[in-house]
């Protein structure tokens, strides 16, 4: 628990964080190979750092619920649920569409941010509440919220997507600064975050061990149920943000928007060295992980492989990286 | 617990949850009890109920599994293109076909669940990305619909037990296709209940550990379960478009969640070691009688998802409570 | 007539360490054998080597006289080598009947279960105890007495000649001790061996002909039951004589550190009052189910429900959740290391600071720094033998992963520590080094012990005075001169 950060030390400590970098290295030469023209270009690049961070705050999101030994699979409800909220209400408050709409000033935006962010706060509540409090586990809970989110996104919108979100907020999902995506910064400051809140605060660490064993974290008084809620209205607002995020780039809000984020979201999850039994989570796992799959899955996109065929090669990624994992294990 | 034994099965909870359901919409709307709209209720169990015993078997031993629509629809198209590519026909063959491609994949599951011990979730969460894309992103994904539809497959979905007219002349009919589902539940819970095989799949799932000891074979036991679960899934994904007449590779998306709640509502413990046929048809029956039975209490359809998330929720929450009060 | 079993000169080693250490032992058939010794003597490695589990890289294991080679564990099940685990391995969620049926089923082959023949199978098994078993319940639901019946049964269906039982009384109450008694003499009477693996040394005197000890991988004391007596069996098993010198508290009778009026959980424990001043060290015996563990646990705020009054230092204190246990000073160590205890893959630091993280948080923030020189400076002061406070706990040993337990309480500062079986799973030589640390803590610290302990020599050795717990009462005090080990047994053994 030394506070000084030192990398030699945490690869010597964890591994699997030089295996993934070395992974996303190997995936970025084997791409740039392959491609060697539109691969390296800036613009590739400069997409995917709009493109991932929605998809890296989502795999945030379940190494939280993964870290206590759970998961949250309500999160792609969540996030569009947040997406559309807000964009009734600037529907609402600005214009259905035009003018109005488009330049809806900064607080009428504010607002709606506020409101994406306490819809995935009451949701990661709502969450928090079944698996704490009811002790339903996980999977159930979470299964069924999901759908609960999802079907009220339905009934929000009635079917068809919420289409034309304000200047302001497009610019979440679409501006730059000083040269850096929006997008990415976020990302960038919101896993700093996490990391942070995770090493350096009590409930960070008392996740961990609860993670380990919630038996032990019991007789050690820590107190669980206050900490597994938290965690879960924290995957709650972490999925509202990637809604933002989403509905920001693409400048609309459905309720069936990224379902195959939530396969991605596992797969960098446990990629990024996260255990799926509980315990053991790293942020920056997961942004190397995040790195490696965008990589990966662009390159193939740029050789023309459709996103169903991105679909089976994430897949089929996560089968043999969990295979060599399992292997490598046994081997020691 | 002062309960009568009887009482006490979730079974039998669910049963009477049931019959107050029925009462309940029937009072909302006679026409809940019009035969018409019996026979349409009992034909949407079908395709649920069939994959739901796989699923149940998945869960007793101690597994999940959110793969099998997709491998429902990999083992539909694949066995339908194969058929409309070399002109083939036939009921059997292509059933056959269907299921065994299931059998296959979910060997897949088997292999990554017992030989590298992964999480069941996580691993069907894999095979289920790698099985839809590569039907999608290899295969095609344009629909097959009714004029390239095989005849003799529609033909046999089409069979009816009985047949009457009922008021204003409509065609009223029974599906023939209810036994078949009736029959292979019968099968899978003589599977569970009398034969050995069975028997270890719950030893595997109350206790991995002493399953072994005593000598079960680990390996056949999961490639058993998983593999019964996609041949399932197979069989009812080729019979789901016969009974449609489309055959869309997107169907069913999301579908896995339904057949998971409606089986833990019928009472099999997500831990493993518990589990019945019976408690399973149960809980699908209810499941996909609030589905139908929305719009005949005028709701409408949007609220459908809504609806069926509060029932897992509520389901869940009671199964959670008995448990705590069980072991407190 | 060759003994039924005869291990001769066998030696094991894992990893270079030496785990036996040319050990002989026979076991005539129909005879009552005893194999004691502390957690760690090579006890459990002589079972799975007479079980065929792991083979031995020295000596003979002869059956009847015949050596055999290359034991597995198929062919010593069909040489009629039994062996009941303390898990008993049985299925909680089927019922006693298919529990007892299953292996039979399985062995002969069968593809399809006919329950008729399931239920007759075992009645058979239960009608040979001469015990009753609802044959139609879940495992689960039977008492852990109750398993082990079914666990018994199990194992004497498949013509069993040795029985070998790992820690049976461990979970058992004194009455329930009894039956297994009455039924480990019927089997001996049908002329089926019986291995009882225990190191409960009045057990081991009332039940068995034979006792071999074993200390560090090496037999350390054998012979006939007759010659031994209860300190004859400790000084093999410890390889020490036990201290003679007890705890003696000096102080003066003030404000007790804890003062319990009427306390009470209804079902668990009657009322109860106890007063613990700082600097004593109080312990408390009786059997399992005795309500110990469950006046430990109303302390530490685990039986929210309790009723009484609790004061400490004089304050009452309404004590709800471990929190406020903590809140109030109050700490526990659990009978359960591994798994109430520890956090197996997490640092030693961690585990350490799990139950400070309150106090060494400012503006929100963990003060690292602080917090890694206080976990440091606990490994250091309690002597816990790692290079590094970054290492998982598990790679340490029982004692100083005890002692890791210990440390995270002196964390938080608590002034009255109830600790349940203080050194189970600790080896000799830790363990006098952790009663040393708990004595000093509270001579020189001021600390109240609570110490509840299935090991009387301990509780003699380190206490002042003993309570003696049975039934949910508190039935018996014991301090000064009348404080002696054999007079807590013999309070023991009058309870039943």
């Amino acid at each position: 628990m030394s506070g000084t950060f030192d990398l030699r030390r945490l690869l010597r400590r964890d591994s699997s964080v030089l295996q993934l970098l070395l992974l996303t290295a190997a995936i970025f030469a084997a791409m740039s190979a392959l491609n060697p023209e539109k691969f390296l270009r800036a613009y590739n690049f400069q997409s995917l750092t709009f493109l991932a961070p929605e998809l890296g705050l989502l795999a945030v999101a379940m190494m939280l619920a993964m870290l206590t030994g759970g998961i949250d699979l309500s999160v792609i409800g969540i996030a569009n649920l947040s997406g559309i909220l807000a964009g009734l209400f600037f529907h609402a408050v600005g214009a259905p569409r035009g003018p109005a709409l488009m330049h809806l000033p900064l607080l009428p935006v504010a607002a709606g941010i506020a409101i994406a962010l306490a819809a995935g706060a009451l949701a990661g509540a709502l969450n928090g509440l079944l698996i704490a409090r009811l002790r339903i586990t996980p999977i159930l809970a979470t299964i069924g919220t999901g759908q609960v989110y999802v079907g009220l996104a339905l009934v929000l919108t009635g079917g068809p997507a919420i289409v034309g979100f304000p200047a302001l907020w497009d610019a979440i999902g679409n501006a730059t600064l000083f040269g850096i995506a929006l997008p990415l910064l976020l990302f960038l400051l919101v896993g700093a975050g996490v990391a942070t809140a995770l090493s350096r605060t009590a409930l960070g660490v008392e996740l961990f061990l609860i993670g380990t064993s919630a038996k032990a974290a019991a007789f050690a008084g820590i107190r669980l149920g206050r900490a597994i809620f938290l965690s879960y209205v924290a995957t709650g607002v972490l999925a509202s943000l990637a809604g933002i995020l989403l509905s920001a780039r693409t400048n609309a809000a459905k309720s069936d928007y990224g379902t195959s984020y939530l396969l991605q979201a596992v797969l960098i999850a446990v990629l990024g060295g996260t255990n799926p039994a509980g315990g053991q989570a790293t942020v920056i796992g997961v942004a190397i992980a995040l790195a490696a799959l965008m990589l990966l899955s662009s390159g193939f996109q740029l050789m023309r492989f459709s996103n169903f065929l991105v679909d089976f090669i994430w897949g089929a990624f996560l089968l043999i990286v969990i295979a060599i994992n399992a292997l490598r294990n046994r081997a020691r | 617990m002062t309960a009568p034994a009887v009482l006490r099965r979730s079974e039998a909870v669910v049963f009477l949850v049931i019959v107050a359901a029925m009462l309940a919409i029937g009072a909302i709307n006679p026409a809940f009890w019009q035969l018409g709209n019996l026979f349409s209720l009992l034909r949407s169990n079908v395709i649920t109920g069939i994959m739901a015993l796989g699923v149940l078997t998945v869960m007793i031993s101690g597994g999940i599994d959110v793969s099998f629509p997709a491998f429902a629809m990999t083992a539909m198209y694949l066995t339908l293109r194969w058929m409309l590519a070399g002109g083939h026909g036939g009921v059997a063959v292509p059933f056959a076909m269907a299921t065994a491609i299931g059998i296959a994949l979910g060997a897949l599951n088997a292999f990554f669940v017992h030989s590298v011990r992964m999480i069941p979730l996580i691993v069907t969460l894999g095979t289920a990305a790698l099985a839809r894309g590569f039907l999608l992103g290899v295969v095609g994904t344009s629909n097959i619909n009714i004029d390239r539809m095989p005849p003799q497959l529609i033909g046999f979905a089409g069979t009816e037990l009985l047949a009457t007219t009922g008021p204003g002349g409509a065609h009223i009919g029974l599906t023939a296709m209810l036994p078949i589902y009736l029959g292979l539940a019968l099968a899978v819970h003589l599977l569970l209940r009398h034969t050995m095989l069975g028997r270890a799949v719950f030893a595997l799932g109350g206790d991995r550990e002493a399953a072994r000891r005593a000598g079960f074979d680990l390996a056949r036991t999961t490639y058993f379960v998983y593999g019964l679960a996609g041949g399932l899934a197979g069989f009812a994904g080729l019979l789901h478009v016969s009974m449609i007449w489309l055959a869309n590779p997107h169907d069913l998306a999301g579908m896995e969640l339904d057949v998971i709640a409606a089986v833990v509502l019928g009472g099999a413990s997500i831990f493993g070691g518990r589990g019945s046929v019976v408690g399973t048809m149960l809980g699908v029956f209810m499941l996909v009688m609030v589905n139908n039975s929305l719009i005949i209490m005028h709701i409408s359809t949007t609220w459908q998802r809504v609806v069926v998330g509060v029932i897992i929720i509520a389901a869940t929450a009671l199964t959670a409570l008995r448990d705590r009060r069980r072991a407190g | 007539m060759p003994p039924f079993l005869e291990l001769r000169h066998v030696g094991k080693s894992f990893a270079g360490v030496r785990a036996l250490d040319n050990v002989s032992l026979a076991i005539d058939a129909g005879a009552l054998h005893c194999l004691a010794g502390e957690n760690g003597s090579g006890k459990s490695t002589l079972i799975k080597i007479i079980s065929g589990v792991t083979q031995p890289d020295q000596g003979e294991i002869l059956f009847g006289g015949q050596p055999q080679r290359a034991l597995s564990p198929a062919r010593a099940i069909a040489r009629g080598v039994q062996v009941i685990f303390q898990d008993f391995a049985l299925f909680g969620n089927l019922t006693v009947a298919e529990n007892l049926a299953l292996s039979s089923e399985l062995r002969d082959g069968r593809r399809l279960v006919n329950w008729r023949r399931v239920r007759a199978v075992a009645a058979e098994a239960v009608a040979r105890l001469g015990v009753e078993l609802d044959l139609d319940a879940d495992v689960e639901r039977l008492p852990t007495s109750g398993r082990q019946l079914v666990a018994i049964a199990r194992a004497l269906m498949s013509d069993a000649r040795l029985l070998i039982m790992d820690e049976p009384t461990t979970a058992l109450t004194r009455r329930e001790v009894e039956t297994l008694f009455r039924i480990v003499r019927d089997i001996r009477a049908r002329g089926i061996a019986v291995l009882f693996v225990s190191h409960k040394m009045r057990e081991m005197l009332e039940i068995s002909e034979r006792i071999t000890v074993l200390r560090n991988g090496r037999v350390a004391a054998a012979g006939a039951t007759a010659d031994f007596d209860e300190a004859a069996i400790t000084r093999a098993m410890t390889g020490q004589e036990i201290a003679a010198t007890p705890y003696r508290w000096q102080g003066q009778a003030g404000v007790p550190r804890l003062d319990v009026r009427g306390l009470a959980v209804p079902g668990r424990f009657a009322p109860i009052d106890l007063a613990v001043q700082p600097g004593e060290i109080v312990g408390i015996a009786g059997l399992l189910g005795s309500g110990r563990t469950d006046v430990a646990l109303s302390l530490f705020g685990m039986h929210p429900s309790y009723q009484g009054r609790i004061a400490i230092d004089g304050a009452e204190r309404r004590i709800a959740s471990v929190p406020e246990a903590i809140a109030c000073g109050i700490a526990y160590v659990p009978e359960d290391r591994l798994t109430e205890g520890l956090f197996a893959t997490q640092s030693i630091a961690r585990n350490l600071l799990a139950g400070s993280l309150g106090r060494f948080t400012r503006a929100g923030l963990l003060d690292l720094v602080r917090a890694g020189a206080a976990a440091r400076a606990m490994v250091q002061s309690l002597q816990i033998a790692t290079p590094t406070a970054e290492r998982p706990v598990m790679e340490l040993s029982g004692g100083n992963q005890q002692r890791v337990v210990l440390g995270r309480w002196l964390l938080t500062e608590a002034r009255l520590l109830v600790l349940n079986g203080p050194t189970v799973g600790v080896d000799v030589g830790s363990k006098s080094g952790i009663h040393r640390t708990l004595r000093a803590l509270a001579m020189e610290r001021g600390l109240a012990i609570l110490m509840i302990s299935d090991d009387g020599p301990e509780l003699v050795q380190n206490c002042n005075r003993i309570l003696v717990m049975h039934r949910g009462r508190m039935v018996d005090e014991l301090a000064g001169e009348a404080m002696t080990e054999a007079a807590l047994a013999e309070r023991l053994r009058g309870l039943s």
